[in-house]
């Protein structure tokens, strides 16, 4: 195990950027999923559309192309990020389609008669979503989003095959470079255990703690 | 109602991809019939034979060689997926290596060599782990990887050299890349070379060159720098986009990667290369394919037999 | 597509709101996308050569293979993770507690493992113990692995779904723990779990694309090998994405339906995993009429 210990450094740094790219990357994605799940569910067609259109496209193409095509496709849209900002773009877009699907699921379990309540005293759309809508459908949904939060962060560790020095890569550069890949790779699992074990504690505190008292 | 449509879009897809499928898988891979040939007849090679105990004998047992090789180097060892075939220089030395083993000549080979890809950081695990028997991919022979295995040749001598735009005036040579983004492979030669004689540079390290070439067309690095018979694949692939800055600063034998101690297969290999310097198939395995990139034929390196 | 959400039709106002908004918002959309055609013509994207080798049957051929290897890749680890997955929610439901612990410690690592070092540890670390593995089992294996704590967790959820009565009937009825299960649990609870499974069929056949990384010959790595050779890496990698985009959203229809169908046949409720990307969609596509919200099981 010294080669963990040995390189304890390394680990670290990985562990760091793995956690800053998901956190950065699903704050981000909860912000564009909550966008894109109000305009699934707007009375405008052509937003209806659009955002039906994104998810479907982004959710069903594998991640890995998604990173391949935003690296190595997009800078002939004009769009030329650094590795790690293409990593969070690429990430943000493909958690949002998730974040946007659980929230509508969510919009649906909110009780007709409380839009129908919120129409009688005058509520516009926007305002209907704001007030009434999204506080009660958000709560109702903290753990399938905590779940989603914990993919993320597993998913994060793709962004090694686009130069961005994670804890995926981080343990690849141990391993490469002492060939002792067993307890490189297993260094690596024991810190995404890190990562992830207290992030699903902290999500079930989370949902206890804003669950709706029926 | 938006069910029904929704039904008749998505069933439409699947038979019609079904049956593509089902038709692919029928033909079955590309038979790779057409490679591209010299029009010299090369003649067969009778089955030799070998001591038991041997790894060619334990080859010859087996009926086939398994070779790591680079699947994305123009020029050296590239797919091409209108054939499913690797073609390229690193490609011709491994046939004739198998040659020397199965006998015949480079087209009767058929399913006795097996190409898998070896990307750079993998190769002295594949043949660690027994994953290929050998490793023919721009394998540059230095010290520190002889730690972990051995090395037959070396078959060719490049040299590290560095690509650019061909507008760009500014990189002349490695002092010129201080404070510059290059790109090179991870775990390369190439990267400990800049590393070492280029400290100011900053490297971005990707899995493979092809990815580096993409980044250098797309503004992101300054510079990709490794070996010059690598670089010129690229270059002859888009003439009017790279050119070489035609500087090289290091010299890069390529050698053929074995497994380490294993003498007798070494010194067979080495043999062997020796067998084709003379006999032609060398220079005619170079002509067909890094030559074609307008490289003239050099003569072949001396092989190091080294204790 | 889901019905607008608006609890009344739209008065006037509402309705001239909304054609404004459709109009604005139509016109930025057609100005973004003609932008972008605007710009990928200009750096020749566009240009046929660039996309002819995708009028070669060749060529098509190569990737369409490409396909079958990721289908039958998928295939063999689902039936694998579907074993594993069984056996790991039998183990923790089961009433010795060593069996419990083992279930449940072997779901919450390899859940909380990336799968790509999963398949990493396969290729490159498997062989230090003296296995000969080729990219093809190393995939697999790591695939069925990963999916088979998954898995698990889907029929413990799935089976936790049925109505307590039913297992109370059943022992009433004098059987025992096991021909509970056998005879009345499971065969109530798989009918359940067939859309998630094909749900998750999705994710796995998504998931294939990660035998890239180690050089495994499915589709992905070769739409890029493809894309290295005519140097044309968008277009190959457009042409890669389509054909995902097109397996996955008629299986995700495919699981849809056959929630529908459940739904409707045997009022069954929905299983709801925390953390499996695919099942949220597969639950956002719900019904008008308001269903209870989900209840997540908590791994």
């Amino acid at each position: 195990m010294d080669v963990i210990t040995g390189n304890l450094d390394v680990y670290l740094q990985g562990m760091r950027r793995t956690a800053e790219l998901s956190l950065s990357s699903f704050a981000m994605a909860l912000v564009l999923g909550i966008l894109v799940a109000a305009m699934r569910v707007s009375p405008v067609p052509p937003l209806r559309w659009a955002a039906a259109t994104y998810v479907e496209l982004v959710r069903n193409t594998p991640l890995l192309v998604l990173m391949f095509l935003f690296v190595f496709g997009f800078p002939s849209l004009g769009f030329t990020y650094s590795f790690y900002t293409s990593a969070i773009v690429v990430l943000t877009a493909y958690t949002g389609t998730f974040v946007a699907e659980t929230v509508r699921s969510g919009i649906n379990a909110v009780a007709k008669g409380q839009v129908e309540a919120a129409r009688s005293i005058g509520l516009t759309f926007p305002g209907l979503l704001r007030i009434v809508v999204m506080p009660q459908a958000l709560r109702t949904v903290v753990a399938p989003l905590g779940g989603i939060f914990i993919a993320l962060l597993k998913n994060s560790s793709l962004a090694v095959v686009i130069a961005v020095p994670e804890l995926t890569a981080a343990a690849d550069r141990v391993g490469t470079a002492s060939a002792r890949f067993i307890p490189a790779y297993l260094g690596a699992a024991a810190a995404y255990l890190m990562l992830t074990i207290p992030s699903g504690v902290a999500v079930g505190w989370l949902e206890r703690k804003v669950a709706i008292k029926r | 109602m938006p069910e029904t449509k929704g039904r008749k879009r998505g069933w439409s897809f699947l038979p019609l991809l079904l049956a593509l499928t089902m038709v692919a898988a029928a033909c079955g891979d590309g038979d790779g019939a057409d490679q591209a040939q010299d029009t010299t007849p090369t003649t067969a090679v009778p089955v030799p034979q070998f001591a038991a105990g041997t790894t060619m004998a334990a080859l010859q047992q087996k009926g086939k060689i398994i070779v790591g090789t680079k699947f994305d180097q123009p020029g050296l060892g590239q797919k091409n997926p209108v054939n499913n075939q690797v073609e390229g220089f690193d490609v011709e030395i491994a046939k004739l290596i198998a040659v020397g083993i199965f006998g015949g000549t480079p087209e009767t080979l058929g399913n006795k060599i097996e190409f898998i890809e070896s990307t750079t950081p993998n190769r002295e695990i594949f043949i660690e782990n027994g994953t290929a028997d050998i490793i023919v991919a721009t394998y540059t022979i230095n010290d520190a990887r002889k730690q972990r295995i051995d090395f037959a040749g070396p078959y060719y001598i490049a040299g590290q050299d560095i690509l650019v735009k061909t507008n760009d005036n500014s990189i002349r040579g490695v002092n010129d890349l201080a404070g510059k983004q290059v790109c090179s492979v991870r775990n390369s030669t190439p990267a400990a070379n800049l590393e070492r004689v280029a400290p100011q540079a900053q490297l971005t390290l990707f899995d493979q060159y092809s990815d580096c070439v993409s980044a250098l067309r797309d503004g992101r690095v300054q510079a990709v720098s490794t070996d010059n018979s690598i670089l010129l694949g690229f270059v002859h692939a888009s003439p009017t986009e790279f050119k070489i800055v035609g500087n090289k600063f290091t010299d890069e034998p390529y050698g053929i990667g074995l497994k380490r101690g294993d003498t007798a297969f070494r010194t067979f290999i080495n043999d062997r290369l020796e067998e084709i310097y003379r006999d032609g198939s060398w220079a005619r395995a170079f002509g067909a394919t890094l030559g074609r990139l307008g490289i003239p034929t050099p003569t072949p390196p001396a092989v190091d037999r080294y204790a | 597509m889901t019905a607008p959400f608006v609890a009344d039709v739209l008065g006037p106002r509402g309705r001239r709101l909304t054609l404004i908004a459709s109009v604005i918002s139509g016109v930025l959309i057609v100005a973004a996308l003609v932008v972008a055609y605007n710009r990928l013509s200009a750096r020749g994207q566009l240009d046929a050569s660039r996309w002819d080798p995708f009028t070669q049957w060749p060529v098509w051929r190569f990737l369409l293979l490409g396909l079958v290897t990721t289908v039958r890749v998928a295939m063999i680890a689902m039936a694998g993770a579907i074993l594993v997955g069984a056996l790991m929610a039998l183990a923790r439901l089961s009433r010795t507690r060593p069996l419990r612990w083992a279930g449940a410690a072997y779901v919450e690592f390899f859940r909380g493992v990336p799968l790509v070092l999963l398949v990493f540890f396969s290729y490159l670390g498997l062989p230090r113990y003296g296995v000969e593995i080729s990219a093809f089992s190393a995939l697999t294996l790591a695939l069925i692995i990963y999916n088979g704590a998954v898995l698990g967790e889907i029929f413990r959820a799935g089976i936790l779904s049925l109505d307590r009565g039913q297992s109370e009937a059943a022992y009433s009825l004098g059987m025992t723990y096991w021909q509970s299960m056998l005879l009345v649990i499971i065969p109530q609870a798989a009918r359940r779990m067939v859309p998630a499974i094909v749900s998750q069929l999705v994710t796995l056949l998504k998931d294939t694309s990660l035998g890239a990384a180690i050089g495994f010959e499915e589709l992905l790595r070769r739409a890029r090998i493809t894309g290295e050779f005519f140097i044309n890496p968008l277009q190959a990698l457009v042409v890669a994405a389509a054909i995902y985009v097109v397996v996955n959203f008629t299986l995700s229809r495919v699981a849809r339906r056959l929630e529908l169908r459940q739904r409707r046949r045997y009022q069954a409720g929905k299983i709801a995993v925390a953390g499996i990307e695919d099942l949220a969609v597969l639950q956002a596509q719900g019904p008008a009429e308001p269903v209870e919200a989900p209840r997540a099981v908590s791994a």
